[in-house]
């Protein structure tokens, strides 16, 4: 098999997809133990022995006010102070996560902070879920299981060497403009290579450039991954942060937050996304501060359903 | 015009001999590279100061066949590899961008009168 060498690589992407796909409520715990603000210390060891649970949200009217966690549970069994009312040890300021938000958001969530757990919560800021690394696990599991079947079944069907069939990820370190552009030439010459033409060909390149140096000029780094077959190029950008405060403000042209040393280096003049955006047949961006930015590219490559006017 | 025409302007110092001499049949003037990547046409002479390695890369994306660099900023040594690479000319010129956009219009046949 000479393309096993490829796989880790496809497998990776897929991965990719697979987060960019899944929302946090399709992962997370939906029955949650949460104790009210007069339960005490006691009524958590209780529910978290019961349920093998690490963590247990403090909620009030449905909203979370606090975590009581196992490391706080044990700092009150260390000072005999189990009748306590949990407010007195409970972790106040909690990190929640939205229901609707991608998953890969969650992963970021988890790299960013130390806690094992997070509660998740609706549109009304109202308790719903917990999400533990366990859940990402398991969805990851049960979603890869599912894809490799699939592939497996493909690779029944081998593809020809000279097909338009291309799925790769590159990854992109902060402030690397060294290398950003690598992944938009191996792409444009593949696409070249293929008989694609050439105002094809240039939309793909111009959003994929873009996208390459605004995770270089904007992220502290992440992927950028391209799943190309002979109807559409699909990029997918994902990064680990810091997220954009207003995607609206972001696709405006014009509108940058790029430093001087970037703007030194040619870019930042706020037309990056709204180029993505002009170029593409379907665009879709999704954000969150401290989390991560995605952003989904398509572009058709049938005539029939090329737009004439990109 | 050509690429080997620009190169005998007297105002134009080549500065890489290597060079695929295609047909120009456009110019755009920017600083900014996101804006040569949306707007520049296929074909087109850029003229710019910005004397990068990413100028190349952007303009190989964007189908740009040779680079202006104005007011003698100096060219680093790895944007001329880079140009090397990808069979693009690179020029550098003491005048300004307004001068040399005059100049290579006036070749290219005249600026449109509005």
């Amino acid at each position: 098999m000479s393309e096993e060498h490829k796989q880790p690589l496809q497998s990776s992407l897929r991965v990719q997809e697979l987060v960019y796909g899944l929302r946090i409520s399709e992962v997370m715990t939906s029955k949650v133990f949460a104790v009210s603000r007069n339960c005490t210390m006691r009524d958590v060891q209780t529910i978290m022995k019961n349920n093998s649970i690490t963590g247990v949200p403090v909620v009030d009217n449905k909203r979370v006010v606090g975590i009581v966690t196992m490391n706080d549970l044990m700092n009150a069994l260390e000072q005999g102070a189990m009748e306590h009312n949990v407010t007195k040890w409970m972790v106040g300021e909690v990190q929640t996560l939205a229901e609707d938000m991608p998953l890969s958001f969650a992963i970021s969530a988890f790299g960013k902070f130390s806690f094992r757990q997070f509660p998740v919560v609706n549109k009304k800021n109202e308790l719903t879920g917990i999400l533990t690394f366990r859940n990402i696990n398991h969805a990851l599991i049960r979603e890869l299981s599912r894809q490799l079947r699939e592939m497996e079944q493909k690779n029944e069907q081998p593809e020809e060497p000279e097909s338009l069939k291309f799925s790769k990820v590159y990854q992109l370190n902060r402030y690397d403009f060294e290398n950003g552009g690598k992944a938009s030439s191996e792409i444009k010459k593949f696409l070249k290579e293929r008989g694609v033409p050439p105002k094809l060909v240039r939309r793909v390149a111009v959003a994929s450039y873009e996208l390459e140096i605004n995770l270089v000029a904007h992220s502290i780094g992440g992927m950028l991954g391209f799943d190309i077959n002979e109807n559409r190029v699909k990029i997918s950008s994902h990064d680990r942060g810091p997220g954009i405060a207003d995607t609206e403000k972001a696709l405006t042209q014009g509108y940058s937050t790029a430093n001087e040393w970037i703007r030194s280096q040619g870019f930042g003049a706020g037309m990056g996304l709204p180029n993505v955006k002009r170029v593409s047949d379907e665009f879709a961006i999704e954000s969150a501060l401290g989390m991560g930015t995605m952003v989904q590219a398509i572009i058709n490559l049938k005539p029939e359903t090329e737009n004439e006017n990109k | 015009m050509k690429i080997s025409d620009i190169a005998a302007l007297e105002q134009m110092t080549c500065m890489l001999e290597d060079y695929e001499d295609a047909e120009v049949t456009a110019g755009y003037t920017s600083d900014l590279l996101s804006d040569v990547m949306g707007n520049a046409e296929e074909g087109a002479v850029l003229i710019t100061i910005q004397a990068h390695k990413n100028t190349v890369a952007v303009s190989s994306l964007a189908g740009i066949s040779a680079i202006i660099i104005c007011n003698n900023r100096p060219v680093p040594e790895d944007m001329l590899a880079a140009s090397a690479d990808e069979g693009i000319a690179v020029f550098q010129t003491s005048e300004n961008q307004f001068k040399t956009s005059a100049l290579i219009a006036q070749h290219l046949g005249g600026c449109p009168a509005a």
